[in-house]
């Protein structure tokens, strides 16, 4: 691994300075170092985001749940349980316990893994990413495979989560490594059903329209009856091929809604 | 190269540290303490586990500087006073939890962070917080067999 400078500011201000002047943000490290570990980034100063509390907690605002951009899996897990019961049981899923007392819901929101689960909770919940500077749907946050509207410099403050009425995500996961091979968060709004997929498309998580009409229409699992998506752009890899995991989105789905 | 101090089984030490200085090697080669084990070094096995502040974690995933001053844990202390083996320790002999050993301060530190969370997991609650512990000898079965009985539970059948 390159060497480099660890900062480690205690608020929010200076670590926006810092990475102003170049820096980049360690959050849980979880997937930062082993990247560096490749030689992959040579970052030259890290700003550790673990010493800034306002960057940690669960807490109840107006129209949902407001998860800090530095607060573990394991956090979320256990303080998001009375507010968002698909959300905690999503983080309780993510890798494995020492794995999620260290990574964060913003490394994992920032990093963009196409294979990531905490994507597929913003996207279906149609969350807000909130930032140093500005608050961004989640519709128009995930721009690809680890592509984000993120500009350089920008740190995820926060992930504020609109609470459904019904939820469920469901992954099938890759054993190996624990992501989704699949993976569907389903949501029930008053004002209609999302759907998102994580792990299946090459352009990272999407939602699935179709199945958001049909669970809008009525929210069972029939109603996804003879629904399918096209392969064409589906991640083909040893573990599935992109036939496979476009089957696997159709029973994800039907499994989420049998589960919310 | 700065200083970085923290506990470590209950005692203030400090070691020379890069920004790069992993836990893991703040531990085996600054303190010397190598009863932590570097199986993968990339986040998979957990043969590294320790505590940090009373947490499971992956030392090779944690740069030392950014823990400093934290309540570390190995399995260096994990003996009795008196220097015999704790229950859990002595649950992984009785039931030959281990063969080769090369995981087992992994295995032992992520069970006792089990057992600190809840004194009374299922089998399948033991499986499952072991998911990032891998052995390559036992097969798994004498281990979760080790942690039931040292939680005073029942040892599942073969
Ligand atoms: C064994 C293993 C299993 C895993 N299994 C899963 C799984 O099942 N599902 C899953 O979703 N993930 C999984 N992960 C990934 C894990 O959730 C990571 O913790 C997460 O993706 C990254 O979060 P982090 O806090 O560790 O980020 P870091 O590694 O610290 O950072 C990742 C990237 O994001 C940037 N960054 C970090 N925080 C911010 C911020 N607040 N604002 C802007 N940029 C930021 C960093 O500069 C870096 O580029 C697994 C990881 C491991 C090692
Ligand atoms: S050495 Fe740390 S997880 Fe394998
Ligand atoms: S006892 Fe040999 S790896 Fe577990």
């Amino acid at each position: 691994m390159y060497d480099f400078t660890l900062v480690k500011p205690k608020n929010l201000a200076d670590a926006v300075a810092a990475i102003a002047d170049g820096a980049q943000a360690l959050s849980g490290g979880q997937t930062l170092l082993p990247t560096m570990k490749q030689r992959l980034a040579d970052p030259g100063t890290l700003v550790s985001l673990s010493g800034i509390p306002e960057l940690h907690g669960v807490c109840k605002g107006d129209g949902g749940i407001i998860i800090g951009g530095a607060t573990p899996h394991a956090v979320v897990a256990r303080e998001a349980a009375k507010y968002y019961p698909a959300l905690a049981a999503l983080a309780n899923q993510i890798g494995d316990p020492a794995v999620r007392n260290r990574g964060t819901i913003g490394g994992s929101i920032a990093n963009n893994d196409p294979s990531a689960c905490y994507p597929a909770a913003a996207l279906g919940s149609g969350a807000i990413i909130q930032t140093n500077t500005r608050e961004i749907a989640a519709d128009d946050y995930f721009r690809g495979m680890f592509e984000t509207a993120l500009h350089e410099g920008e740190i995820v403050t926060g992930v504020k989560f609109p609470v459904p009425q019904k939820a469920a995500y469901i992954k099938f996961v890759q054993p190996a490594s624990r992501f989704a091979l699949v993976g569907a968060f389903v949501a029930q709004f008053a004002d209609g059903v999302r759907v998102a997929i994580t792990g299946a498309s090459n352009n990272g998580v999407f939602r699935w329209a179709e199945a958001e009409a049909a669970l809008s229409a009525n929210f069972a699992p029939k109603a996804l009856m003879g629904l399918t998506l096209p392969a064409d752009d589906m991640i083909s890899d040893l573990h599935g091929t992109a036939e496979y995991r476009a089957h696997l989105c159709g029973v994800m789905v039907k499994r989420a809604v049998m589960a919310a | 190269m700065t200083k970085t101090t923290m506990t470590v089984n209950g005692k203030s030490v400090s070691a020379a540290t890069e920004g790069r200085t992993l836990l893991s090697a703040y531990l085996r080669d600054g303190l010397g303490l190598t009863g932590t084990h570097i199986g993968c070094d990339t986040s998979q096995c957990g043969a590294c586990v320790v505590h940090v502040d009373g947490l499971a974690v992956k030392s090779c995933s944690v740069f030392a500087q950014d823990i400093e001053g934290a309540d570390v844990k190995t399995i260096e202390g994990m003996a009795n006073a008196d220097g015999s083996l704790s229950v859990l320790q002595q649950a992984f002999q009785d039931h030959h939890g281990l063969q080769c050993g090369f995981c087992t301060p992994g295995m032992v530190m992520s069970s006792a962070a089990l057992l600190a969370e809840n004194p009374n997991p299922t089998e399948h609650q033991v499986r499952d917080y072991l998911e990032g512990n891998l052995c390559r000898c036992t097969g798994y079965h004498n281990i979760v067999k080790a942690v039931m009985a040292a939680s005073d539970q029942a040892v599942p059948a073969e």
